[in-house]
């Protein structure tokens, strides 16, 4: 795999990362760790490891965000920091 | 030391640094944010900064993916080189480990909504303040 | 709390980053990682057990031990979030939609339940219109969803997949369902005492699979000792996985919708998103 690749996505990663936990909406945390997710997978993906790249897809941006988003939905949206 | 021995040096190793950043930017969510929501959100960076680097230590350039090819052509498979196929075992204890992962974030979300319809507050702070109250 | 955390995070990164000089480049063939242990996986997978995917050899027979435990884990998962919100007491307050006139009932205290027929039909708390569009792309979508899920945790031997992401790729149709629709009516379809067997049964399966082997004369696990049962004596070892995988698959979809009803409806199963 061509490295430039990896740290474009890895460097997106970040970003996502750094969003998800100073965004002062649950709602958005909930959709930028989705998003932070996605690209874990894609970065498995080209680490070849497809078996973990398909998991997480399905998991990590699928499912985990659905529990996210149901219970901000039972909880509040509001947050300080 | 040169700039030519230091691109080789980063293009060896930016990897695990960048594994170190996601993993201390979990760390910091997780000690000093004041929402449990976003606790959570830390722990599950940490988590997958963690298992980024086990599948990244099985990674071989040069090596393919770890399913064995053309297994119906004959007796091919009595030529299989353990260079040629990335390393699986990594693969497999972080695949039971990311669906566990999400098996106690469903339970820690759990908790958190508990918390919430007894004390009307996911902020660290006003829980403390409330419990203080009794 | 937030400088010193933000002290403790540098030293602890500072710590890791300066450990990272000893580690061995990334993709080097020759790291220890990758020269001991997952060699002989490599080499010998395939003419021992005849699934080429690698993953799903060490996943459902050599670690088959580890696999049988985190799908015991995941029970447990499923398990603690129906203790912990699970809530029996009846709702006091009702609301009921007139369906010609779309008049909305809000009924307080009442023991009589509105009898729900033609006329009248029940709804949440914060109801809004259904949308024709979703509900109909959804119902289209759910049924290849459920197939796809199925073909994942069948092809695991072959290609990606496996229990795991089959099961959380049906548990999530049945969210889909509940999410365009309603909650009530996913909770009507499948009940939740079916949910509920499914997820034990999922981890019985497994563990039914493995302990069959013990009276054949083989170890716990060991899946030659099926070979009487299969009509494929060559291909036994990638039968006995796809057994266990089907286990593991039935437990995490019904856990996954276990969690997601009790979360979203705080244990009332009656409304939610």
């Amino acid at each position: 795999m061509p490295w430039q690749i990896d740290m474009i996505v890895l460097f997106f990663v970040i970003l996502c990362a750094v969003a998800a936990i100073t965004v002062k909406d649950l709602l958005s945390t909930a959709i930028l760790f989705g998003a932070y997710s996605f690209m874990m997978c894609l970065l498995w993906a080209v680490m070849g490891a497809v078996d973990v790249a398909f998991t997480e897809a399905s998991v990590g941006a699928g499912v985990s965000t659905v529990f996210f988003v149901a219970a901000v939905f039972r909880t509040s949206r509001r947050t300080k920091d | 030391m040169g700039m030519t021995d230091i691109i080789p040096l980063i293009v060896a190793k930016y990897n695990y640094w960048l594994f170190v950043v996601l993993m201390m930017i979990g760390l910091y969510a997780m000690i000093a944010k004041n929402n449990l929501i976003k606790k959570l959100v830390g722990m599950n960076i940490f988590q997958t900064a963690i298992i980024l680097f086990y599948v990244s230590i099985g990674y071989k350039s040069g090596a393919t993916l770890p399913i064995i090819q053309n297994v119906h052509e004959g007796h091919g498979h009595a030529a299989i080189h353990a260079a040629d196929y990335i390393n699986p075992l990594p693969h497999v204890l972080m695949l039971t480990a990311i669906v566990v992962s999400v098996a106690t974030f469903g339970v820690a979300m759990a908790l958190a909504v508990k918390i919430y319809q007894r004390y009307h507050t996911l902020e660290e702070d006003e829980l403390r303040m409330r419990l203080s109250e009794k | 709390m937030k400088f010193f955390g933000f002290v403790v995070v540098c030293l602890v990164g500072g710590l890791l980053l300066y450990g990272t000089a000893d580690f061995p480049d990334w993709g080097d063939p020759d790291s220890p990682a990758s020269t001991h242990l997952s060699d002989i996986y490599i080499e010998h997978a395939f003419e021992q057990t005849q699934v080429p995917n690698i993953v799903t050899a060490i996943l459902a027979d050599y670690r088959g031990f580890d696999t049988m435990f985190e799908t015991a884990v995941i029970f447990c998962a499923g398990l603690a979030c129906f203790l912990l919100l699970r809530d029996f007491k009846e709702r006091k307050e009702r609301f009921y939609r007139h369906v010609p006139t779309g008049v909305i009932l809000h009924v307080k205290n009442s023991k009589k339940a509105l009898r729900v027929g033609r006329d009248f039909e029940h709804i949440d708390k914060d109801w809004i219109p259904s949308d024709l569009i979703i509900k109909t792309v959804c119902r289209i979508l759910i049924p290849f969803i459920q197939i796809y899920a199925l073909y994942v945790v069948a092809h695991g031997d072959f290609s990606p997949g496996g229990g795991f992401q089959g099961g959380v790729i049906f548990g999530s149709s049945l969210i889909l369902l509940a999410i365009s629709y309603d909650l009530k009516i996913l909770v009507r379809r499948i009940k939740e005492k079916v949910l509920g067997i499914c997820a034990a049964a999922g981890v019985l399966v497994y563990v039914g699979i493995a302990a069959i082997c013990m009276p054949m004369g083989k170890s716990f696990l060991d899946y030659s000792a099926l070979e009487m049962f299969v009509f494929d004596p060559h291909h036994v070892r990638a039968l006995g996985m796809l057994g266990v995988e089907i286990g593991v698959g039935i437990a995490v979809a019904a856990v996954m919708a276990i969690i997601y009803i009790n979360i979203v409806s705080e244990g009332r199963h009656d409304e939610g998103l």
